[in-house]
């Protein structure tokens, strides 16, 4: 019986999914032009591939995959950051390695031209 | 399988046989000599051409001079301490299976090691010679190395499975000589034949191992022989029968004796080795070796007699009417083991007299054979004996040592095959009983028939008219070959003599192979009685070959003659004997079972193998090379997996 | 420790420094000397990627070798010393808080990886058989193949280096996955040892397509497994409440909880590493990755991440799982028979070198999974011995693949390879002994290695599935019999491919490949009795 507020939590999310799509598409206004076929702030534009499958450049996702890399990594300061104290000298000396082997990737990808757009 | 006797060998280690120690531990260098010489020749291949004859030489001459260390110092040790053993390594211990690699080095061993080292070493020098102008004399001079090493190897062998690996390399080293010429179809042909009978008879004798491994748990000769009372008849006769097909093979007896004549055409000093020093004297040297088996088995044992008598006079016929004087001779040796292997096969009273004979016998042989290859030599290598005629006087050398070879053959007055063929027909009538009788009457018309076709042998070649080739001018061969046909012909006048002389040599081996065997057996004939009939018996054949041969003049083509002649000529239609018997039904049996294995096994592997690759090509298309399936694949199989699990459980 | 030791020296009232007490974590107990081959092979390869930011290019490709080649030999080493001293044996073998476990398996296993990563190395440095400046690799991978900037990168004379950092990564990850004493820990390794080889794969210079399918192919199955992987983790941690090997084991004993959710964990973690290991039905990716991946990589990944995996396997399934063995057996029987028919069965048709190479793998993962079924320690030792002396066979058949080349690079097609004998003797006959090893005839480790792990197989009462490896022996032996058939008994094509002299470094891998094939076919004895002496499992 642990689970039903689980299950509660579940349905809820899937029929607010499903009320936004359903509900967007009946009460919306149906006005197409090129703006509404932009990527939304970012990202590449989405125009139709050849058949076959074409080529799109890779420089987006690449700069992309490198800031959640380097993000994620950064998340684990936090937690060190918090209990530093308790962690002691220890922590401090697997930390500065930890954030060494980071560096040591960064360096590589800004030497070998992973950060410059052209 | 059980061991039963196992417990008991291993407590049965006889004080006789010592540790090697001092200058017994040279035993090694007997075998490194030759074996060095062989593989120096014959991993460096060319470049040793030139000084390949006299290293060769040379090596076997290193280890004759060993021999004769070591038999001095076996001499001056007590007769207890004589017979030593030296451990080289251990070459299996597997379980209950331990095979040491050591050399067994007693008075019986020791007689051997003398007469293969040193007739080897004369038969190496006369090669030089006699092989002077052969483009492949170093390869020659190598086979004849190894030959001498595994016929070392087989007689210092302290274990079944040690002599085993020199009668394997005796084998091999034959099948390479005999072959030497092998460009010549025949005579390759006549390699193989040597070689495939040889492996008859070896079946025989890794038959008798498996068989002594499973009685006695050991095969080494101590413990086999110490053990040899506890097991029971019926398996010693069978161990006894198989050793003795296995001495078949390598000494030429019937039934495996058909490779011996056509073994004649390798080179001839290796006809003199094959037939005096190494390979034909293995077989005897088994049966003596193995005395302590046969005595336990009479069953075993009067086979062996019997097979004896049956070769000594099947090969003394043919030896009749050979024209071809090294056929003649070959015949010859044949009758000449089946006479040592007649004494081997009376018990302990024979061994030592089969020893002596074996021994006289290896000098007059090679020195008959050395002055053969003399022969052939100086006649462009005619070996047609019709061809020769009154050779005395164009080659006096060959023609004093080999007719002293031919005197001590027939067993002339106190030359060395008076006293050891005398030997042996005395003993066989001491058997006693028909048995006596038999083998012993066998013995003395084997003797007569010897003296005959020796006799014609000689006459033939260097008495009478000269019935040369046109071109044919004979010339003594030079002293680098008639030296050691010489020394040979000495040994033939007088090693006899020595070895008799109060008894020496059956002294000299009684500890290892038994009793004289004068006071035991019956007394039929005395023995003065038996040495006036054979030599009235071999002056009566010598005396009856002059008068045919000597007398009338030789043919230069053989004639027709009686059946009888005919089929002594053709072998006693040996090879016909051999091909009805053996190798039309073989060949019918190979050809029914190779229709059955092409009808039958391979359609149906031919139909499985179609099937295999018709399930291989149907599955490969599953490879469609496309993700999506394989992923989906692996979906299957994910679900696959767990619900076997799932199932299991269940 | 300090803290503590501190705080009961001053002994000063409990009240005022419990606070700080209950604050302190205590730091974790490391055995950086029990896992020095770790960090040695991991510390090279940073400094790999170091040398690749920093390192004149010119200088980097000698760099590199040396550097990777110093941190496998450093590693063997490191592995030599722990494995001579007493600090890994009993209790102590369990290191890094429980997570990783070395032991005799585990210092058996990286040695063996090592061993056959320095061979592999030597193969990935060849640079004479294509000749330029990157060897087998591409210039620049990330260059759509024949366009432009390719052509430019191949101009400019880039030397691909990034291979060796790349292979130290997947070396590491090999080293930890069969150390790995908890199920998060191997998910960890594995994916350490994977990323890299996705890469590797796709770094041919010739046939850059094939090279590129067969690294997207491998990327995406890879994946894919390890979702199944990591969630049989997740079932197993709900099952048994940790992730630790040794507590699932317990848990398993005690049967508490649901036994779908414990089986149905045991047969994703299955399926993961059954991936790797390539065996049935999750071998679909072989041939295609074997094929498509530049052959120096086919030899690494086919000798080391074998040898990896059935590490891993057998690590999880003895120690895990030891309790469930009638539970997994039946699944283990069918698998067996599925991979040895399979891989034996269809490598008759196939016509090309590396595809035949690919589903001789796959039986032999078959034949090591015999192994495994025997479930006790001589069953271990036959894997372990087999893993040995299949890794060595298989880095120097590929050897051989580099050399066969034509003017389009290496000449793949069985059909080239006729009359291979007549024209190099020397390396036909390497080949040959490679193809008598796989099919297991006397002499050859081949031999040895089939028979420890049938007999053990037989011994542990799995005498159906041995029958049908014997079979699957004979099949195979077909067609690498064939093989041998067609290289010295056929005439040669007029314009068939040439064996090309390579430099120093593939001679001594093919070198070594035979000398260790026929050694371990000669003398195993050594070999089997180490082997022997590692094979327990620490829990």
């Amino acid at each position: 019986m642990d689970w039903v507020p689980i299950a509660w939590l579940g349905g809820i999310a899937f029929g607010f999914a499903v009320f936004s799509v359903v509900a967007g598409a009946l009460t919306g206004p149906r006005r197409y032009n090129r703006a509404k076929l932009q990527a939304y702030e970012c990202g590449i534009e989405p125009t139709p591939q050849p058949v076959g499958g074409g080529r799109f450049p890779v420089k987006y996702y690449l700069t992309a995959m490198l800031f959640i890399v380097f993000d994620i990594e950064i998340v684990f300061l936090y937690p060190w950051a918090v209990a530093f104290d308790s962690l002691g000298l220890f922590g401090l000396i697997e930390m500065v390695l930890f954030i060494a082997t980071v560096f040591v990737a960064f360096a590589y990808v800004w030497r070998r031209g992973g950060l410059e757009w052209d | 399988m059980s061991f039963p006797y196992a417990p008991v060998l291993a407590a049965a280690e006889p004080a006789s046989v010592a540790q090697a120690s001092g200058t017994a531990d040279l035993t090694w260098l007997l075998l490194a000599f030759p074996i060095a010489g062989a593989a120096v020749l014959l991993l460096g291949g060319r470049r040793t051409d030139r000084f390949g004859h006299l290293l060769g030489t040379l090596a076997s001459a290193a280890s004759f001079v060993v021999a004769l260390v070591l038999w001095l110092d076996m001499a001056g040790r007590d007769v207890e301490e004589r017979a030593t053993i030296q451990k080289l390594w251990t070459a299996i211990d597997v379980g209950r299976f331990h095979v040491d690699i050591a050399l067994q080095l007693d008075q019986l061993s020791m007689a051997f090691v003398l007469l293969i080292t040193g007739v080897g070493t004369l038969i190496h020098i006369y090669s030089i010679g006699y092989m002077a102008h052969d483009p492949d004399r170093r390869r020659f001079f190598a086979y004849l190395n190894l030959f001498v090493a595994a016929m070392l190897l087989l007689v210092l062998g302290s274990d079944y499975f040690v002599v085993y690996i020199g009668w394997e390399g005796v084998g091999l080293a034959s099948y390479l000589l005999i072959g030497f010429w092998g460009r010549n179809p025949a005579y390759a042909t006549a390699a193989k034949k040597a070689f495939v009978a040889n492996r008859v008879g070896d079946v025989g004798m890794s038959l008798a191992i498996i068989l002594m491994f499973t009685t006695f748990g050991a095969t080494d000769f101590v413990r086999v022989h110490a053990a040899a009372a506890g097991a029971g008849e019926g398996t010693l006769t069978a161990i006894g029968l198989l050793l003795l097909l296995a001495a078949c093979g390598k000494s030429a007896q019937l039934p495996l004796q058909s490779w011996l004549g056509d073994a004649m055409a390798g080179p001839t000093p290796v006809s003199a080795l094959i037939h005096a020093a190494t390979m034909v004297t293995a077989g005897v040297y088994l049966i003596v070796r193995s005395g302590p088996i046969f005595d336990l088995a009479p069953t075993a044992q009067l086979v062996v007699a019997i097979v004896g008598a049956a070769t000594l006079v099947f090969g003394a016929v043919i030896g009749l009417a050979k024209d071809d004087i090294k056929k003649a001779l070959a015949a010859s040796t044949m009758s000449q083991i089946g006479y040592m292997v007649l004494a081997a096969g009376l018990g302990p009273a024979g061994y030592a007299v089969a020893i002596f004979h074996l021994l006289t016998h290896g000098f007059f042989k090679a020195g008959l054979f050395l002055g053969a290859g003399s022969v052939m030599h100086a006649m462009n290598d005619t070996t047609d004996m019709r061809r020769f005629g009154g050779l005395r006087t164009a080659m006096p050398v060959t023609f004093v040592t080999f007719g002293l070879g031919y005197l001590a053959i027939i067993g002339f007055p106190l030359l060395s095959g008076f006293w050891s063929k005398d030997k042996i027909i005395e003993t066989a009538f001491h058997e006693g009983g028909v048995e006596g009788w038999t083998l012993g009457v066998v013995a003395l018309l084997g003797a007569g028939i010897t003296a005959f076709y020796m006799t014609r042998v000689m006459v033939m070649t260097f008495f009478g008219p000269r019935r040369w080739a046109e071109d044919a001018h004979p010339h003594e061969a030079p002293a680098v070959m008639t030296a050691p046909m010489v020394l040979l012909a000495l040994g033939s006048v007088f090693l006899g003599g020595i070895l008799a002389y109060g008894g020496m040599l059956q002294d000299w081996l009684e500890p290892v192979v038994g009793g004289h065997g004068e006071e035991e057996g019956v007394t039929t004939l005395s023995p003065i009685v038996v040495t006036l009939l054979t030599l009235l018996v071999v002056a009566g054949g010598a005396a009856a070959a002059y008068l045919q041969y000597g007398r009338r003049e030789v043919p230069v083509v053989a004639p027709v003659g009686s059946p009888a002649t005919i089929a002594a000529r053709n072998d006693l239609y040996q090879d016909a004997f051999n091909e009805a018997v053996l190798m039309r039904p073989g060949q019918y049996l190979t050809r029914s079972l190779v229709y059955a294995d092409n009808r039958g096994v391979d359609g149906a592997v031919n139909g499985l193998a179609a099937l295999i690759g018709g399930t291989s090509g149907r599955l490969r298309r599953l490879q469609t090379g496309f993700v999506r399936s394989y992923a989906l694949s692996m979906l299957g199989g994910a679900a696959l997996v767990v619900g076997a699990l799932l199932l299991v459980r269940i | 420790m300090t803290v503590a030791a501190v705080v009961s020296a001053a002994s000063v009232p409990a009240a005022s420094v419990s606070a700080a007490a209950a604050d302190s974590i205590p730091a974790p107990h490391i055995e950086y000397g029990v896992l020095s081959p770790l960090f040695v092979v991991f510390g090279a390869a940073v400094l790999g990627v170091l040398v690749e930011a920093f390192a004149p290019r010119a200088a980097r490709w000698a760099v590199q070798v040396g550097l990777t080649v110093l941190g496998l030999v450093g590693a063997f080493v490191a592995v030599v010393l722990v494995a001579s001293s007493d600090d890994w044996k009993g209790a102590r073998a369990v290191v890094a808080e429980g997570a990783v476990t070395v032991d005799g398996p585990t210092l058996f296993l990286q040695g063996t990886i090592l061993l056959l990563a320095f061979v592999a190395v030597l193969l990935l440095a060849e640079r004479r058989l294509d000749p330029g400046p990157s060897g087998a690799f591409a210039a620049q991978a990330s260059t759509v193949p024949g366009s432009p900037g390719e052509r430019e990168a191949t101009r400019a004379g880039a030397a691909q280096t990034e291979v060796f950092p790349l292979t130290l990564f997947a070396v590491g990850g090999m080293l930890l996955f069969p150390a790995a004493n908890d199920l998060l820990v191997a998910f960890v390794a594995l994916e350490v040892l994977s990323l890299p080889l996705y890469l590797l794969c796709g770094l041919a210079r010739r046939r850059r397509l094939l090279s590129q399918e067969a690294a997207m192919k491998y990327f995406l199955l890879g994946a894919f497994s390890s979702a199944f992987f990591l969630y049989g983790i997740a079932l197993l941690y709900g099952y048994a409440g940790s992730i630790r090997l040794s507590e699932i084991a317990d848990a398993a004993t005690q049967a508490q909880g649901s036994d779908v959710l414990l089986l149905s964990g045991v047969g994703l973690v299955t399926v993961g590493l059954l991936f790797k290991a390539g065996a049935a039905p999750f071998h679909a990716w072989t041939p295609d990755v074997y094929q498509g991946a530049p052959t120096a990589v086919t030899a690494f990944m086919a000798a080391c991440t074998k040898v990896a995996a059935f590490g891993a396997l057998l690590r999880i399934y003895y120690v895990a799982f030891g309790g469930l063995k009638w539970e997994w057996r039946p699944l283990m029987w069918g698998v067996a028979i599925l991979t040895m028919l399979v891989g034996a069965v269809i490598s008759l048709t196939q016509q090309d070198v590396k595809r035949m190479l690919a589903y001789s793998s796959i039986a032999h993962a078959g034949f090591v999974l015999v192994g495994v079924l025997a479930a006790d320690d001589a069953g271990l030792r036959g894997v372990l011995f087999y893993l040995l002396a299949y890794g060595f066979a298989t880095i120097g058949a590929f050897a051989v693949v580099t050399m066969v080349r034509d003017p389009a690079g290496e000449a793949t097609h069985l059909s080239q390879w006729a009359g291979l004998g007549r024209r190099s003797p020397l390396v036909a006959g390497a080949f040959a002994i490679f193809l008598l090893s796989f099919a297991g005839i006397p002499l050859t480790s081949g031999f040895m290695s089939k028979y420890a792990v049938f007999s053990a197989a037989l011994d542990g009462g799995a005498s159906p599935v041995v029958v049908v490896a014997v079979l699957a022996s004979v099949v195979a032996a077909f067609f690498y019999v064939r093989v041998i058939v067609l290289m010295f008994f056929s005439e040669p094509a007029a314009d068939g491919p040439t064996v090309a002299v390579p430099s120093i470094l593939t001679t001594v891998a093919l070198a070594l490949g035979v000398t260790v094939t026929l050694v371990l076919g000669v003398i195993p004895q050594p070999v089997l009795d180490l082997a022997g002496d590692a094979a327990a499992f620490v829990r």
